[in-house]
């Protein structure tokens, strides 16, 4: 089994250097990038069909990276029932992206360049799933960020790309300084930096203190997974490392879809489920990952409802959601989050290439003030966007339904268990509930429903796009609609993750003997509060939107204090900008002009030739060249030395 | 077969006489083509040479292998001693590797004293080669004072603007430096009545002398490492020295001190380095977070990729000195992922800051400017060059799967075992790393086209384009599989800290 992973991943790399350092035509470009990720996308479900029904999982290593203190550091594949839905997804959703870009980046000059691109992130994210240790993970958890930084920078002329993609890698390397911390602090303790090792090791560590402050005493899994959160923080943008994402939103749709939202931007969720069993050992970590996932599923969900951008509507979406997936982990439903992960990354990517389909037929205009009434003129586009939005709200029968409500279901278990942040955190998912539907909605409706706000020329030029953006679109639709009410059961209720990922029992939400069928949880959900939060959400942008358009803006009036703290983004960007970028430019400089310019070479460099300048002027006097003036001081020396040696 | 030839001598010798070829054969400018051509050959089969180092090098043994001794001033028992360990022998394969990309980088660029420029890059390679290989105090002493003289007259000749004020300080610090570790030498002979490297690492001394002789070294190393406060010749230098002297700078050079460290003050002064290791801590983590942000404000690329070096050479000092406090808290094994991956750090960044530097001078050899406010969108004019630029920038900010990430990881790594906050200072180089290079990538490479003299520029030639993919290659195969530098140096080190752990005051 060792060559087909290998296979899956080499795949998609040959194919991103084909593409990318030949200098081949574009044809052979999109032929060899679709023919490597289609190869890894096929082995990825024979791997599938091996791990979940043949119940071979894998673990080996490939090759020692390096020995170091007699530590081996190695590269290796782990491919259990998670890895394998993680590759799957990944290749599927990258392999509909590709075939999208087809279409997407036609009369782009870097049409080879963005398929190398797309080929080698699908290469980095593969080898991050796949890491059997927390080296390779890292090795793949960079790698991504760079294929991002080069995909959210791809425009490079354009100002605000080249920002947007500083921006990302920077906060990402923030979430970074203190992941790396976090594996030092492992490697320290367990003495290894494979997974199986450390978790076989864990049980040894897990009552002992560190202290970091003087006269402090923290647990040690505490601060560890508080570390190694930081760095799923970075990567799946959670509140306040979140403010890379909406920016990326400057790269071509292809990769918001895939990068920003269906894969990469999920990876700290994946990360933080393959470490279950280091977080359920520590409940204050635990509180502190609901707690931040919480904000960020409410207080990003808000922001979309006053964004135009097509695009940024979707990126908080996606934002909010991510904090879905984070409160999941917080209440210790690993598998609900990566439940979610797996419906959101089918329903978003959808939504994001819906928009891209949109933005096409607009000429690439992307504000949605400027649109409506697009769904007679796009049909595909609009069935299979209302297929995502609905999936996205969790409407019944939808695969976010059951991913949500399986979330909202494990907080309300948590808040019994009594732990710290639960109860916000349930009133956060809630009200998110209701957030989302309005947002959603309020797109939606913009865009393909009410007046037709576009001018005659756009207008005149209305249609659908080619095959090869409606396909993927079609083939994203199917698991939006189908993946959840096919995989809840196995995944939540079943064993598809046992030995996978660890729950304590008393921690687990999802039992057995509380599974009453699709069906029944279908109807079970018109009792209980959040289908008709959504459904209200539906209705008011309905209201807002459609039927009383006069009414948002009277609403932004009365309410602009509010409305300006939304249009700023609660002044994250602001902040940042000043404090953190303007305080290392200040202390740069000062460091800089007074440290080294004053202080070293002014003083102590200049300082000392100056010196020495000054001391051979005063030399020189003595030396004049009148001998009874050496002979007086001859004499002097003598008489002085004489002195201290009688003296003593 | 090659335990027979003298292999050290040949690669101190071969490159210090073909120096003399090329002036002989390329007396004025007009047989420069056949000057290029000997240097090249030269530095090629110089390479050649030093590869059976690698290759034939016995890693099981702390010995000094592939040793040559012989009297040279025998009333003083001064020998011509030479060999080499896993310390010393990637230092001396990257030497050779690294004056080969340093002729081809002055091919078509200089124009002016062509075979006395190439003779200069060739000398100082035998002389560097012959310092990392010296066992005996004097003759280790002579090559380190005779080594700066090619690199003043390369300074002096082919610098810029303000190259005689750069010369100077460089002389006059590193110069002041050596003074210093020549005194703690003649020191150590009076109580050995030897000049033998190895035979002061046997010498027992007492605490107050050693802390004067580790003073003493420190001195001198420090200038060439260099440490913060000692650096600010480096800036200078870099700014003045043609592209070529700063990529030997750069790459070889500052890897001096380091590799001082490892030869003379912690074998020699081990009690004294153990006192003292929290004030060399301090220093490297302030070369680390505060030339961070020096570097970050820097307008001249120059200076801005030579503070990224004393940063990032603030590692290699880190992962030495943190070794006590390491095996203070742990078993004394897991010490030897410091002092790795301080070494690993030295020859990465010999590759990195090398590159970055041919890549300023490509960019300077078109506009003469280094300013990064005179480029804007060098990416739409030079689209093959916007490709190493991001690339080596990447590498310098540490990216995994490159050499830069390899010494950073191993020392933030091994350092955590000492401190969290030392790990934690040393770790802000994942963001003050990314942020200097990659604003400065940004600043250059992307947005539209600033001006005309930008849009006049032409992409990068066979030549340069060759040079730039032996060194990504290079950085990217040490990033992927960095095991076999480590394998050559894992039995040194563990000699190096079963030796430090005995105490020298008796």
């Amino acid at each position: 089994m060792q060559n087909v992973y290998l296979a899956i991943v080499l795949a998609p790399l040959i194919g991103a250097i084909i593409a990318g350092l030949f200098g081949v035509s574009r044809r052979v470009a999109h032929t060899v990038t679709i023919a490597g990720v289609g190869i890894a996308f096929l082995l990825s479900l024979f791997a599938f069909k091996e791990v979940v029904f043949g119940g071979h999982t894998f673990n080996q290593t490939v090759y020692t990276w390096l020995v170091s203190s007699g530590i081996r550091f190695e590269i290796g594949f782990m491919v259990d029932s998670l890895t394998v839905m993680m590759m799957v997804v990944v290749t599927f959703v990258s392999w509909m992206v590709h075939i999208y870009t087809i279409g997407y980046m036609h009369d782009d000059p870097g049409y080879q360049r963005f398929f190398s691109y797309i080929s080698l992130f699908t290469f980095a994210m593969l080898m991050l799933v796949m890491s059997n240790n927390f080296l390779q993970l890292f090795f793949g958890w960079e790698a991504v960020g760079l294929v991002s930084y080069l995909l959210i920078g791809f425009w490079f002329t354009k100002d605000t790309a080249v920002y947007a993609n500083l921006k990302a890698f920077l906060v990402n390397r923030v979430g970074d300084f203190g992941f790396l911390l976090g594996i030092a602090m492992v490697l320290m303790y367990t003495n290894s930096l494979n997974y199986n090792e450390v978790f076989a090791h864990v049980d040894k560590i897990k009552d002992m203190t560190v202290q970091i402050l003087p006269n402090t005493e923290w647990s040690l899994m505490t601060v560890m997974c508080i570390l190694l959160f930081i760095g799923a923080m970075g990567k799946s943008a959670q509140v306040p490392l979140h403010v890379w994402l909406p920016d990326s939103m400057e790269g071509p749709t292809p990769i918001s879809a895939l990068i920003h939202a269906a894969t990469m931007v999920t990876a700290g969720i994946f990360m933080v489920a393959r470490m279950s069993p280091l977080f359920e050992l520590s409940e204050t970590a635990l509180s502190f990952v609901l707690v931040i996932g919480a904000i960020t599923a409410l207080f990003m969900g808000f922001l979309g409802i006053v964004q135009n951008d097509i695009k940024r509507v979707v990126a908080y979406s996606t934002l909010s959601q991510l904090g879905y997936m984070t409160v999941a982990l917080g209440a210790s439903a690993y598998t609900a989050g990566i439940f979610h992960l797996m419906t959101h990354a089918f329903f978003k990517a959808l939504l994001f290439l819906g928009a891209g389909s949109v933005i096409i037929a607009m000429h690439h205009e992307q504000d949605i003030r400027k649109m409506g009434g697009l769904r007679k003129y796009l049909p595909i586009t609009y069935w299979t966007g209302l297929i995502g939005s609905l999936a996205l709200i969790g409407f019944p029968g939808f695969a976010g339904f059951f991913s949500k409500d399986a979330i909202i279901e494990a907080v309300h278990h948590a808040h019994e268990l009594g732990r710290a942040g639960s109860g916000f955190a349930y009133y956060a998912v809630l009200s998110g509930v209701f957030i989302t539907a309005l947002y959603s909605f309020r797109m939606f409706f913009l865009v393909f429903h009410g007046k037709e706000r576009m001018d005659e020329h756009t207008k005149h030029h209305l249609h659908e796009p080619p095959a090869v953006v409606t396909f993927p679109l079609i083939m994203l639709a199917i698991p939006s609609l189908l993946i959840g009410a096919v995989a809840i059961e196995p995944m939540l209720f079943g064993d598809f993750f046992k030995n996978v990922i660890f729950i304590e029992h008393a921690h687990n939400a999802f039992h057995a003997e509380h599974w009453h069928g699709i069906v029944g949880m279908i109807t079970d959900s018109f009792a209980h509060p959040p289908v008709w939060l959504a459904l209200s959400g539906v209705a008011v942008a309905y209201y807002l939107y459609l039927i009383n358009p006069a009414l948002p803006e009277s609403i932004k009036q009365r309410f602009s204090a509010v409305h300006s703290i939304l249009v700023n983004k609660y002044g994250f960007d602001q902040f940042n900008e000043w404090f953190f970028a303007g305080g290392a430019r200040g202390v740069g400089g000062l460091l800089w002009k007074v440290g080294d310019v004053k202080v070293i070479d002014g003083v102590m460099v200049n300082g000392s030739a100056q010196a020495v300048h000054w001391v051979a002027l005063i030399m020189r006097h003595v030396q004049t060249g009148l001998l009874y003036h050496y002979a007086f001081a001859m004499i002097i020396g003598l008489a002085l030395l004489l002195g201290v040696f009688v003296i003593l | 077969m090659f335990a027979d030839l003298p292999l050290l001598s040949l690669l101190i010798w071969l490159p210090i006489l073909g120096g003399f070829w090329v002036l002989a054969v390329g007396r004025n400018d007009n047989s420069a083509s056949v000057a290029r051509a000997v240097a090249l050959l030269v530095s090629i089969v110089t390479f050649v040479l030093s590869l059976p180092l690698f290759f034939a090098f016995d890693s099981s043994t702390a010995a000094m292998q592939f040793s040559e001794k012989l009297a040279w001033i025998p009333n003083f028992h001064i020998y011509y001693s030479l060999g080499v360990d896993g310390f010393s022998m990637p230092l001396i394969v990257l030497t050779s590797f690294m004056t080969i990309l340093v002729i081809l980088a002055g091919w078509e660029v200089i124009q002016y004293k062509v075979a006395q420029y190439m003779a200069a890059f060739l000398i100082m390679e035998g002389l560097m080669i012959g310092v990392f290989a010296a066992l005996d105090a004097i003759l280790f002493y002579v090559l380190w004072e005779a080594m700066l003289v090619p690199m003043f007259i390369i300074i002096g000749i082919w610098g810029g603007q303000r190259r005689v004020y750069a010369t100077i300080k460089f002389f006059l610090y590193t110069f002041l430096g050596s003074v210093f570790m020549l005194i703690a030498l003649l020191y150590l002979y009076s109580v050995s009545n030897s000049f033998d490297i190895l035979a002061y690492h046997k010498q027992a001394l007492p605490m107050n002398v050693q802390v004067w002789i580790f003073f003493a070294f420190l001195v001198a190393f420090a200038v060439k490492v260099p440490m913060w406060p000692v650096h600010t010749w480096l800036p200078d230098a870099h700014v003045e020295a043609p592209t070529g002297g700063s990529v030997i700078l750069a790459a070889i050079m500052l890897k001096l001190g380091a590799y001082g460290f490892l030869r003379f003050s912690l074998p020699i002064t081990p009690d004294a380095s153990h006192a003292l290791e929290g004030f060399m801590i301090t220093l490297s983590l302030i070369a680390v977070v505060y030339i961070g942000f020096v570097a970050l404000v820097q307008q001249d690329m120059k200076k801005l990729i030579a503070y990224s070096s004393i940063s990032h050479m603030g590692f290699v000092t880190l992962g030495f000195f943190t070794t006590y406090m390491i095996t203070a808290h742990s078993n004394p094994a897991s010490a030897a992922m410091a002092v790795e991956g301080g070494m690993v750090q030295m020859v990465s960044h010999g590759f990195i800051s090398g590159a970055l530097f041919l890549c300023v001078g490509v960019l300077y050899d078109r506009m003469h400017s280094r300013q990064i406010g005179d480029y804007g969108g060098v990416a739409n004019t030079m689209p093959r060059f916007a490709i190493f630029a991001v690339f080596f920038g990447m590498a310098n900010s540490g990216l995994p799967g490159t050499s830069g990430f390899v010494g950073e990881f191993l020392v933030i790594l091994s350092s955590f075992k000492a401190n969290f906050w030392i790990a934690f200072l040393a770790a802000t180089t994942l963001i003050l790393g990314a942020a200097y290079t990659l604003w400065m990538v940004k600043r250059v490479i992307f947005g539209k086209i600033a001006n005309d003299h930008v849009k006049e520029l032409t992409d990068i030639g066979a030549r340069e384009t060759l040079i730039l993919t032996i060194l990504a290659v290079t950085v990217l195969a040490f990033g992927i599989y960095p095991a076999p530098l480590l394998d050559v140096m894992h039995t040194t080190v563990q000699h190096l800290l079963e030796h430090i752990s005995h105490t020298k005051v008796l």
